[in-house]
């Protein structure tokens, strides 16, 4: 509840961000102040990804690092193997709770700035990302090399970043940064995470929500084929044989 | 002018959709092939999900056999007893297709598996294709003379059925049988199966020609409705939003094919034909046996 006010009045201060940081230092109650361009991503019929701009003010010194964490989910690393030529999925690993969306932006390598011992303990960055195998497995070997692979794969389709200058200082106090999802983005509850870090330690961590979801007809056709799979697949049926009359009608006709 | 398909979950240029619904649809109405052994693999090459393409693909088919079937209705030329015993094998090897194709998803497999089929039948099509063309073009044609009876050993299986419109006395587990083996085709390989069926109906039945396209097509539309069926449920595959793209294509490619398949040389467009089906199946074997970028990549995580 009072995160809530915090946050309405958070964004009531934002309006005039560029007054409060000319202002004086002592109406600046809060440290680091965040908003988002838009809370929400919609999926449409002409997606082809979107970017979101990010911005605040701190006060005072310091550096920024913004952790962009979308839904979690179970995701399977495959190795392909040589068999008679052939290349064949073999080695399988199943991890759990992997972020469907990971991207690190900070206005400076975050070395530079972050002991790693702090970065560790928080889980920041694509190094301690916290990507554990399913429990069902026995122990895997491979882990390190699954690992890897899970998060270079994720980079490759732009979903995994890492963005040391991404975050851009506008003055000393107000900064920007974009976020950018492909057309490969999953759907559901992201949570931008918004460190302020100064002399080696987190000072403080503003966390904003974003929701992704697809809208419309798109929405419509996903949800009804999951849900009402049946339902959908009689309708596809009906669609075609109806387009396939129409279609012999019309080559009759002509 | 990109549009985002729900099911693939993915953003594609609806022209290039179309155009490839209007070329495989052109070479349909030429050819009287169905074009889903073209059309899976296309997809496939653009980035859409293989179990994605053929169940969509099936989906289709389910369109242009209604609209094939329809003209050769209109002409008696579908022998609805024949086709409905051919649907009894159909619907079970189907059925049974969607099952394996379930299980060989959930053990990763499946990509590989539709991949090697459409290898095998591309390449053993290809070359009959292209031989028997180079055959013609350097006229040397051989008269094969072919009795319309053979008797195997398939003739002495039991259950006889009199078939009127094809003039046959033949056993009911042969057309079952045949059903069988192209359902589990058409559910794996997203292809309604007449490449298979018309060859088996003339060689193995000994039907008359003029109504085996008519009771091939006629199967298939139930075969194929089958199919989508059982996608939709077992695997939500089925991406209607990228099958109305195709089937736009692909009905006004099968019109421009069939108008010009009597101003083109035949032959040479045969040879034609039997060069892409040869193509595809090298760039799809060129696929598989290429070392890739990366061992490791991300499967898709089949929710129990």
């Amino acid at each position: 509840m009072i995160r809530e006010i915090v946050k309405v009045r958070t964004r009531h201060l934002l309006a005039g961000v560029v007054l409060l940081a000319a202002a004086t230092p002592a109406y600046a109650v809060e440290e680091l102040v965040v908003d988002l361009s838009s809370t929400v991503v919609e999926i449409t019929a002409g997606f082809v990804g979107s970017e979101l701009l990010l911005f605040g003010a701190i006060d005072g010194e310091g550096d920024v690092v913004v952790i962009v964490r979308g839904p979690l989910r179970d995701e399977i690393v495959r190795r392909k193997e040589r068999i008679a030529g052939i290349w064949v999925n073999r080695d399988e690993l199943l991890f759990t709770g992997v972020p469907a969306f990971y991207a690190v932006a900070s206005n400076r390598p975050m070395e530079e700035f972050l002991p790693e011992a702090v970065a560790a303990k928080n889980w920041i960055g694509l190094e301690n990302l916290l990507l554990l195998p399913h429990w069902k497995q026995p122990y895997a070997e491979n882990y390190d090399s699954f690992r890897a692979a899970l998060i270079r794969n994720k980079q490759r389709q732009g979903l995994y970043s890492r963005q040391p200058g991404n975050v851009i200082f506008l003055s000393g106090r107000l900064f920007r940064t974009k976020i950018s999802f492909p057309t490969a983005v999953s759907v559901g509850e992201y949570g931008i995470d918004v460190y302020l870090v100064r002399d080696g330690k987190i000072v403080t961590v503003d966390t904003t929500l974003l929701n992704v979801r697809k809208v419309g007809f798109e929405a419509g056709v996903f949800g009804f084929a999951h849900r009402h799979s049946l339902a959908y697949g009689v309708l596809a049926i009906f669609i075609a044989a109806v387009a396939g009359w129409l279609a012999s009608v019309m080559f009759r006709e002509s | 002018m990109q549009i985002y398909l729900p099911i693939a979950e993915m953003s594609v240029n609806v022209f290039l959709i179309l155009g490839m619904g209007g070329g495989v649809g052109f070479l349909s109405g030429l050819f009287g092939v169905g074009g889903g052994f073209l059309m899976t693999p296309l997809l496939i090459f653009i980035g859409i999900p293989p179990a994605v393409a053929v169940a969509t693909e099936a989906n289709q088919i389910v369109a242009s056999s209604v609209s094939g079937v329809l003209a050769h209705w209109r002409r008696a030329n579908v022998d609805v007893k024949m086709g409905l015993t051919l649907l009894v094998g159909g619907i079970a090897g189907s059925s049974f297709g969607v099952w394996l194709f379930t299980i060989l998803r959930g053990l990763g497999q499946i990509d590989l598996v539709i991949k090697l089929c459409y290898v095998v039948f591309l390449s053993v099509i290809g070359v009959l294709m292209l031989s028997e063309s180079i055959r013609t073009l350097m006229r040397i044609k051989r008269q094969i003379r072919r009795k319309r009876h053979h008797h195997y050993w398939i003739h002495g299986l039991p259950l006889k059925m009199r078939f009127r419109r094809s003039r046959l006395y033949i056993s009911a587990l042969l057309p079952i049988g045949i059903g069988f083996l192209v359902g589990v085709l058409s559910a794996i390989m997203g292809v309604g199966g007449g490449f298979i069926m018309v060859p088996a109906m003339i060689y193995l039945l000994g039907m008359p020609t003029v109504v085996v396209v008519g009771t091939s097509l006629f199967q298939i539309i139930f075969v194929t409705a089958n199919v989508t069926i059982l996608q939709a449920v077992n695997n939500q595959t089925v991406d209607v939003v990228l099958a109305l793209i195709l089937l736009t294509g692909g009905v006004i490619g099968a019109q421009m094919g069939a108008r010009a398949s009597g101003r083109l040389q035949g032959e040479q467009l045969r040879g034609l034909l039997g060069l892409m089906v040869v193509g595809v199946c090298a760039k799809l074997t060129y696929d598989l046996v290429v070392t890739p970028p990366d061992l490791f990549f991300l499967g898709r995580v089949v929710a129990n």
